[in-house]
């Protein structure tokens, strides 16, 4: 099997490559639904301004690991979380932590579009507006902003008062970027944000992604291991066994894992064999 | 491309490649299928009929009235049965005042109660509780209600009108000694009556609003209420108003209820702690005793602007549904 990497300077050729400041530092975490533990033990570093490819058979607990990065898992339901995550240095877990804050800092956006049945000007100043009280003018940059920097300006300029629905799957889920862009998020958590896009709407995607790394930092989980060798610098692979909790089974530069990974079960996993 | 494989028909059974006939042989099950759809249509067509019967009957048992008084009928306002002078305004201006004020106090509170139920302020064993409770009400007959009005209601809301009227009487709608029965106790009944069917309505439609819709607005930073006052109600407002309208509907028809509470006078007045009279509680109060034509056909008549305005209301409704519904730039 082939994959094409970047060849980007950043690249860093191991995951303890000096200069690295890790926006998020998760130490054995695990997490719960209810009583049933759905990940145990991971510990790994998602580093500022590179792309943290999330990948794993299904089941392997790599959305739960997503959605325990900024607590949106705590809306479904009784959850219960071990360990730590630290958003540059703060842990996210403690009591002091905003929920709103900590959401507005880590952004997030999901497997399917979710805009909300608003003009698509409403969607993107949505954020803005609930924690502040922007004038006209500066609404209208942030907004204009945000779609630049999520790729769907052009197309929609002329349409801003128009509803969000009326727009296809693609453009729909660069709003939801656009949309999370605009409250300037220093994370963006992507969750499968491709899987129900066709492959030009994907591609486009996928080249937002390596253009908003200039900007911020961006974990994305992915079913799709050519997505993950090609937009991502790290990659994170996930695995279960007869236990069914999720775990982290190797850690380290996409290039690494892709062609030289330690783990056997990785090495299975990124070349076919299974999952 | 390899070449097309030979089909391998001695795999396939005989009496199967021999039974190809499409043709209808069996009379018998298209004779029961156009049956139930004949049985089934005219079941459903017997609702219409009904419908267009009852306005038939009424119309024509108002003609007397409506070739006396024309449309002068919906504003003038004696009604005078020895006279048989007729004037449908107070009873319209009763019916529409009392529905309103049932609105605006219902409204407010079924929207409270369907936010409560819906969404996690509560744990569930209180929440749907309190939504079963609710629903309720409306399995209560109004007769009751009424009896509860007249026995309970009114003798502890009377402290209530007093303090308006020695307080706030400059204000027009407070302006005058309650005796009682008023047309705000009978808002206030209607108000009640017209709770659950908000309430269950408005909290179905919230309840069907996509879980994503709140994942997106909590991952952009929007505590619950700002999701509640930004998403989920704005999301509704189609359907929350249909629940409105439905209400509205219901009070407009109301009658047992509020001819006990409303205390039956026939003057218009603009304060709500005077008694008054609606179209329903008339038609309850004096069809029975009716005799003469005329007074027949002007109860008849007002049974006719009865079915307008709430065909007007439901009509209101199906054009704001439709110009309010999310999504349709």
């Amino acid at each position: 099997m082939q994959f094409s990497f970047h060849d980007s300077a950043t690249d860093p050729s191991s995951p303890t490559a000096s200069g690295m400041t890790p926006a998020l530092r998760v130490k054995d975490l695990a997490f719960y639904y209810g009583s049933q533990k759905a990940i145990e033990s991971v510990s790994m570093d998602i580093y500022q301004g590179q792309v943290t490819a999330i990948i794993g058979p299904s089941g392997c607990g790599k959305s739960t690991f997503l959605k325990a990065l900024n607590r949106i898992s705590e809306l479904e339901g009784t959850v219960r979380v071990e360990g730590q995550v630290e958003f540059f240095g703060q842990n996210i877990y403690s009591r002091q932590v905003n929920l709103n804050r900590l959401r507005r800092q880590i952004g997030m956006v999901f497997q399917k579009p979710n805009p909300f049945p608003i003009s698509i000007y409403d969607n993107v100043a949505y954020g803005v507006r609930v924690y502040s009280r922007p004038s006209r003018s500066s609404l209208d940059e942030t907004v204009e902003s945000a779609l630049k920097s999520a790729a769907l300006w052009s197309e929609v300029k002329d349409n801003l008062n128009k509803s969000a629905l009326g727009l296809s799957g693609g453009q729909q889920q660069r709003l939801c970027i656009a949309r999370a862009l605009a409250v300037k998020p220093k994370i963006l958590l992507m969750d499968e944000p491709c899987s129900a896009l066709d492959p030009i709407a994907t591609m486009k995607i996928e080249e937002l992604i390596d253009h908003l790394r200039q900007e911020l930092t961006i974990a994305i989980v992915t079913h799709n291991m050519q997505q993950a060798s090609r937009v991502s610098q790290y990659t994170a692979f996930f695995s279960t066994d007869e236990s069914r909790i999720g775990q982290l089974i190797e850690f380290g530069s996409t290039a690494q894992i892709f062609m030289e990974a330690s783990q056997p079960r990785t090495r299975d996993y990124v070349e076919g064999r299974f999952g | 491309m390899t070449a097309t494989p030979e089909p391998a028909q001695n795999l396939i059974d005989r009496d199967r490649l021999n039974d190809v006939n499409l043709a209808n042989q069996d009379g018998h099950n298209s004779f029961i299928d156009q049956g139930f759809t004949w049985l089934v249509q005219g079941f459903a067509m017997s609702v219409v009929i009904v419908l267009g019967w009852m306005s038939w009957v009424i119309f024509r048992q108002a003609q007397p009235a409506i070739e006396k008084f024309g449309f002068g009928f919906l504003w003038t306002q004696n009604w005078d049965i020895n006279e048989l002078t007729f004037g449908a305004l107070p009873y319209i201006y009763g019916t529409l005042v009392s529905s309103a004020i049932a609105l605006i106090i219902a409204l407010p509170i079924g929207l409270a109660v369907a936010v409560v139920t819906s969404e996690r302020f509560l744990p569930p064993w209180i929440r749907s509780p309190i939504a079963f409770v609710v629903e309720l009400i409306a399995a209560i007959p109004s007769v009751i209600i009424g009896l509860w009005g007249i026995f309970v209601l009114i003798p502890f809301l009377q402290p209530v009108q007093q303090w308006l009227f020695q307080h706030l009487s400059w204000i027009p709608i407070f302006n005058s000694e309650p005796a009682g029965p008023s047309m705000l106790i009978a808002g206030i009944i209607l108000a009640i009556m017209i709770l659950p069917t908000i309430a269950a309505i408005s909290r179905e439609v919230l309840i069907a609003i996509p879980k994503e819709l709140r994942t997106a607005s909590a991952s952009l930073g929007a505590t619950q209420w700002e999701t509640i006052f930004r998403v989920l109600l704005p999301s509704a407002i189609s359907g929350i108003l249909g629940a409105a309208m439905l209400g509205l509907g219901r009070a407009l028809g109301e009658t047992m209820a509020v001819t006990m509470v409303i205390g039956n006078s026939d003057q218009i007045s603009t304060s709500l702690l005077n008694p008054g009279n609606t179209i329903p509680a008339l038609l309850a109060n004096q069809f029975a005793e009716a005799s003469d034509g005329l007074h027949i056909g002007a109860l008849m008549y007002l049974a006719l602007i009865l079915f307008a305005l709430t065909l007007i209301v439901n009509m209101l409704a199906i054009v704001l549904v439709k110009f309010l519904k999310p999504g349709e730039a």
